[in-house]
């Protein structure tokens, strides 16, 4: 077909389109993941019977916020990749502040323990379980997530897949931290953010098949 | 690069009418939009004709499904250029090419054509590179930059009679060397 009758179809389909198009089509598509993921875990492995008393810790509320401000982060930078030509400096700065945080915690509690009492801050009891448990309730938020950015335009395919997957642990991390009863930030430093950068290598690899247009 | 200044908040008030609904202005982006597309394509592959109206109109229908993520807190044409290049990309990796193509600014997709005068200039550097440096320098001071005999001969620190006699002498060399019809034959 000749160029101009491709445009004289083109422009003759015109309709309005909504504002804000990148951040609705995520949030629908992430946000049934995080459903999914909830709806899931409590059926799967159960929520952490201690939880009444587990509110009261500081460690309890550490891990949220560690998850939720990884999700939340990447969620704001995956948006900007979703749209050809938007900065991301500022998304990936902000980005960067959860993992900073949580190794400083980690490294002032190993600096504060007796040396008897690391290998136990670190590797807790339920290392060899939690990176793939997270891996398992991030699957469906990456999912969902791919399945947004397919309607919309990332221009670098491996690294909003990697970014994706990155957001999905977060999220999933964050609904695993309702049945993980582990306290030490080490074992969070190492074990969470494992399962979060293995979620994140699924998406690079999803990502680069996926999200071509 | 220069006609990126207005050539922004044109195309933008025009993709920002398209996205509230306008027909007429969608129609009007598209068509300009082509046209810089062509040339930007034809500029990267060399002027495949087929090649580059398959991706000036596979980039449109991108630029047209896609435009819902177009939001108006950035430049229009930083948008368009981002999908410009990633087809690019996009095709060189469909072709098994390795798709190294350099992330230009904008504008790169709105400069106006100027391949010819380009390579027109590389070409008179090779010419003027066969001369002895003297003589290279007051051909170009005098028929490329357009300076006086005079101006020429202060600029170099010669005479006047000694710069024409080069220039003349210089243009006689490049004549035997590049004017000959039998040195066409057999290029």
């Amino acid at each position: 077909m000749p160029t101009d009758n491709l445009i004289e179809r083109l422009g003759s389909e015109v309709r309005a389109v909504p504002r804000g198009l990148a951040a609705r089509r995520l949030i629908l598509g992430a946000g049934a993941g995080v459903v999914v993921a909830a709806v899931l875990m409590p059926l799967w492995i159960g929520v952490r019977p201690d939880l009444a008393q587990a509110v009261g810790t500081a460690a309890f509320w550490i891990k949220l916020a560690y998850t939720l401000g990884i999700a939340a982060a990447t969620f704001w930078l995956l948006e900007r990749l979703a749209r050809p030509g938007a900065r991301t400096l500022n998304q990936v700065i902000v980005g960067l502040a959860p993992p900073v945080a949580v190794l400083v915690l980690a490294a002032a509690e190993l600096a504060g323990a007796e040396a008897a009492e690391r290998p136990h801050l670190i590797m807790g009891a339920s290392s060899h379980l939690c990176p793939w448990r997270i891996v398992a309730l991030a699957l469906p938020v990456l999912i969902g997530a791919l399945w947004a950015l397919r309607g919309l335009a990332p221009t670098r395919p491996t690294l909003t897949g990697a970014v994706a997957g990155l957001c999905a642990g977060g999220a999933g991390a964050f609904v695993y931290a309702f049945h993980c009863d582990e306290r030490a930030m080490p074992f969070l430093a190492l074990w969470y953010s494992g399962g979060i950068v293995i979620s994140g290598v699924i998406g690079a690899v999803a990502g680069r098949r996926l999200l071509r247009w | 690069m220069a006609p990126l200044g207005d050539l922004e908040p044109r195309l933008k008030d025009l993709m920002l009418a398209g996205l509230a609904g306008d027909n007429a202005a969608h129609t009007k982006l598209l068509r300009e939009l082509a046209a810089a597309l062509r040339r930007y394509y034809a500029r990267r592959l060399g002027g495949g004709a087929a090649d580059v109206e398959d991706l000036v109109q596979d980039t449109l229908i991108a630029v047209h499904t896609r435009r819902g993520t177009y939001q108006s807190d950035m430049p229009f044409t930083a948008w368009a250029y981002a999908i410009a290049h990633y087809k690019l990309v996009d095709l060189y990796r469909r072709q098994g090419r390795r798709p190294t193509v350099p992330l230009e600014s904008a504008g790169a997709l709105f400069a106006p054509d100027d391949h010819e005068a380009w390579t027109a200039a590389g070409d008179l550097d090779h010419v003027l590179a066969t001369l002895e440096p003297k003589a290279a320098a007051v051909i170009r001071h005098t028929h490329i930059e357009g300076l006086s005999t005079k101006e020429t001969a202060a600029l170099t620190g010669q005479s006047e009679s000694a710069v024409k006699v080069g220039v003349h002498r210089g243009l006689k060399k490049l004549i035997a060397r590049f004017g000959g019809r039998s040195d066409h034959a057999d290029r």
